[in-house]
């Protein structure tokens, strides 16, 4: 990295072809939704009284908690551990991370039956805390919220000096002003709590996450049953914040034909085979004290699918990221992280879904068309607000020659003169 | 069933008169008649006829859907199994003996009331609540539907009003709670049960008498009260005359199921000290100097 970066707001066009598309599936999504709050679960999913949950547990809701891990790694490696030049990274993966939660908590919403009823888990006279889903829930409530006040100092730093209303209301720019920079001063003093707080809070969901499962042990396929599912689920999302992080700026630095960062990307990808390697000796481990190990050779779906978790998703992106010939690559390092992502994403699948056997069930379940059109739109709507905000706030750094060449004709300067 | 009730009941040795007015056997043989502690039914489905009637009773008591009571003569209807759902808290279902398939016997199923339910240990808000007095009752006012109690069920008992897409409620077997009990009434099917095949009474005293039937009459059951160890216990028994594997009963271990996860939640949040160490711990590493490491040279 030779030129000191600084995050800035990314001016393009924000439709192109590919973000039309997104958008269209996007829509079906939102009809989906719709369609579910009209008529009720029963006529939007197959969900019956075997199988109480599905995609939108499985994948909205576990899988986009694991995902959005990148937020408070990232967190934990450049503000609490001090490596500083991982700072270039950290405000994406924020991003994610609140807009991550923002759609699990959101995928909550429309998969529970009685969705006005969410906030009841907060009333302490209703406080279970023998469930595990209770934990969940707390604890992910509570992060968003810490998420948001993450987030907050970005869009001060967006608008502080440059409140610029229109008309009439434009008697509130000062008043407004004056907020912001009080808000910039708190938050900068006691940010820190928030950013612990993160790392504390993800902890004890994501691991607690694992837990679920563990009250179901005679309905679990034994391959997945074990008493250690918290500690692999918090090892896993660990394992993933980085290469989440990895993919997430290789895409985005395609998409905006920006240079990717790739040895910031190498350095943090480092860290990567040790802690698939540590999730791997866990995993060995368990299998061996159960004495499950037959169950992997059997060759049933769920032995291949076992096994391609921990071969494709562990194993094999493990040796890949080892080698640094590979690793400073963008394309090994996207082949990496991407394994590393489908992994975690089969496994929570597994977990929640295929290694979930109901008594009486003759038929497995299959999502519906809805309720995989309403999962596809939530992740669409996911990328178009993604897209959104990093052309409003400043979250993608960008190397400081190119922006100062850049304030001289684009809408930044005028912006700043606006401002002034 | 060519066997005479009478014969069956053994140490029971019911009145007929009092089963007329519908009072059940445990009233008759000295079981106190007020429970408060572990209300419990035992089920045998050796003298079970499959007339459905609980069926009808449980209908009527809970206001759903019902049918006339001849209705329920009906035996085609045991062509297929069917289970409990939200239009439906009990149903029976008919098995045979493939080492006496000649004769079916009949299984009624419900909620099992277990003595340590999972489904109230899923439950995010409390929502299912296991009463000191045996039944596990159910708040629709505080459940927020996330359908964990259904995944947790052993039995695959809570069933779900999927078709109510505004207020949709997890159905199931209330132990007829709202018949109060505790002031010497049975549960509706108890009540209606014209074989005498369900017998309502404090768990201990059930017990006894199952065992003292089985004893009784080594050749028509099976030695085992299904209810009595499954997962911990449950409140709802069965006495059967063959091996619970022909039935719908799962094969279910001894070991109650909430310490599974209650265990781990406990270990992990015991006084929130394992959390508010790890935030002293990460507090300490960022207070500390910042790691002068020159990290970038490693990976160029
Ligand atoms: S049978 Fe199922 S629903 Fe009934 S108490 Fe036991 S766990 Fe709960
Ligand atoms: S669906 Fe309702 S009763 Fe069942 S676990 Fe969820 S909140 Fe509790």
């Amino acid at each position: 990295m030779s030129a000191h970066e600084i995050p800035v707001p990314i001016k393009q066009q924000y439709f192109t072809p590919g973000v039309k598309v997104v958008f269209a599936v996007f829509l079906a999504g939102a009809v989906g939704v719709a369609y579910r709050f009209l008529y009720g679960l029963g006529a939007v999913t197959n969900l019956d009284n075997g199988y109480g949950w599905g995609i939108w547990i499985a994948i909205d809701v576990s899988c986009g908690v694991a995902l959005a891990a990148g937020g408070f790694t990232t967190a934990a490696i450049a503000e609490i551990f001090h490596k500083e030049k991982y700072h270039v990274i950290t405000r994406p993966a924020l991003l994610t991370a609140m807009l991550g939660y923002t759609f699990v908590g959101f995928g909550v919403m429309i998969d529970i039956g009685r969705w006005y009823n969410i906030w009841h888990p907060m009333l302490p006279d209703m406080w279970q805390g023998n469930s595990a889903l209770f934990e969940v829930g707390i604890c992910v409530m509570t992060y968003v919220t810490v998420l948001y006040f993450e987030f907050f100092p970005i869009v001060i730093e967006r608008f502080k000096s440059r409140v610029n209303l229109p008309a009439i209301i434009a008697v509130l720019n000062k008043p407004i002003d004056g907020i912001l920079h009080i808000a910039d001063k708190v938050l900068r003093k006691i940010g820190w709590v928030f950013i612990i707080a993160g790392v504390v809070l993800s902890f004890a969901h994501q691991s607690s996450l694992g837990t679920l499962m563990v009250l179901v042990p005679t309905k679990m396929h034994p391959l997945w049953y074990t008493h250690l599912s918290p500690l692999l689920f918090l090892i896993s999302a660990i394992a993933v914040g980085f290469p989440m992080v990895v993919f997430e700026s290789i895409l985005a630095s395609r998409s905006f034909k920006l240079k990717p960062e790739v040895p910031i990307l190498a350095s943090l990808a480092r860290y990567t085979p040790f802690l698939l390697g540590l999730y791997l000796a866990l995993k060995i481990g368990d299998l061996t004290i159960r004495e499950v190990w037959p169950y992997v050779f059997e060759f049933s779906t769920e032995s291949w699918l076992f096994m391609a978790e921990l071969v494709l998703g562990v194993i094999v992106p493990m040796i890949i990221l080892s080698i640094r010939k590979y690793r400073r690559t963008v394309g090994g390092l996207f082949t990496g992280a991407t394994l590393v992502i489908g992994g975690v994403v089969l496994n929570r699948i597994d977990v929640f879904l295929v290694a979930y056997k109901p008594l009486y069930q003759t038929k497995a379940y299959f999502p519906s068309i809805w309720e995989i059109l309403v999962t596809a739109g939530c992740i669409s709507a996911l990328i178009l607000l993604y897209r959104a905000f990093v052309m409003i706030f400043p979250v993608i750094s960008q190397p400081e020659d190119e922006v100062a060449g850049r304030m001289d004709d684009t809408s930044v300067k005028a912006n700043f003169s606006k401002a002034r | 069933m060519s066997l005479g009730r009478r014969d069956f009941l053994g140490l029971a040795a019911a009145s007929s008169v009092t089963l007329l007015a519908g009072k059940s056997l445990a009233n008759e043989q000295q079981l106190p008649k007020e429970c408060k502690d572990a209300c419990a039914v035992l089920v045998d489905t050796a003298v079970c006829i499959g007339c459905r009637k609980c069926e009808w009773a449980c209908n009527r008591q809970h206001n759903l859907s019902n049918q006339d009571m001849a209705a329920f003569d009906d035996k085609t209807i045991f062509k297929i199994q069917r289970r409990p759902d939200d239009k439906a808290y009990t149903v029976v279902n008919e098995f045979r003996d493939p080492s006496n398939p000649e004769k079916p016997y009949y299984t009624k199923v419900q909620c099992m009331h277990c003595l340590d339910p999972a489904c109230v240990s899923a439950c995010i808000v409390g929502a299912l609540e296991k009463l000191p007095n045996g039944p596990v009752v159910y708040d629709a006012w505080k459940c927020i539907g996330c359908r964990y109690c259904i995944v947790a069920c052993p039995f695959q008992i809570p069933a779900y009003e999927y078709d109510n897409a505004l207020t949709p409620q997890v159905r199931k077997c209330t132990f007829c709670t709202e018949r109060n009990l505790a002031e010497g009434n049975v549960p509706a099917c108890v009540e209606a049960c014209p074989n005498e095949a369900l017998t309502f009474g404090t768990r201990d005293d059930l017990i006894g008498l199952a065992h003292a039937r089985i004893k009784a009459y080594p050749d028509r059951y099976v030695d085992h009260v299904y209810g009595e160890h499954e997962v911990g216990g449950t409140s709802w028994m069965y006495l059967a005359p063959a091996d619970f594997k022909n039935t719908e009963l799962p094969e279910l271990p001894p070991d109650r199921i909430p310490p599974n996860t209650e265990n781990i939640q406990h270990a992990v949040f015991k006084w929130f000290v394992p959390p508010l160490a790890l935030y002293g711990l990460l507090g300490l590493i960022m207070a500390s100097k910042p790691d002068k490491e020159n990290e970038q040279e490693a990976e160029k």
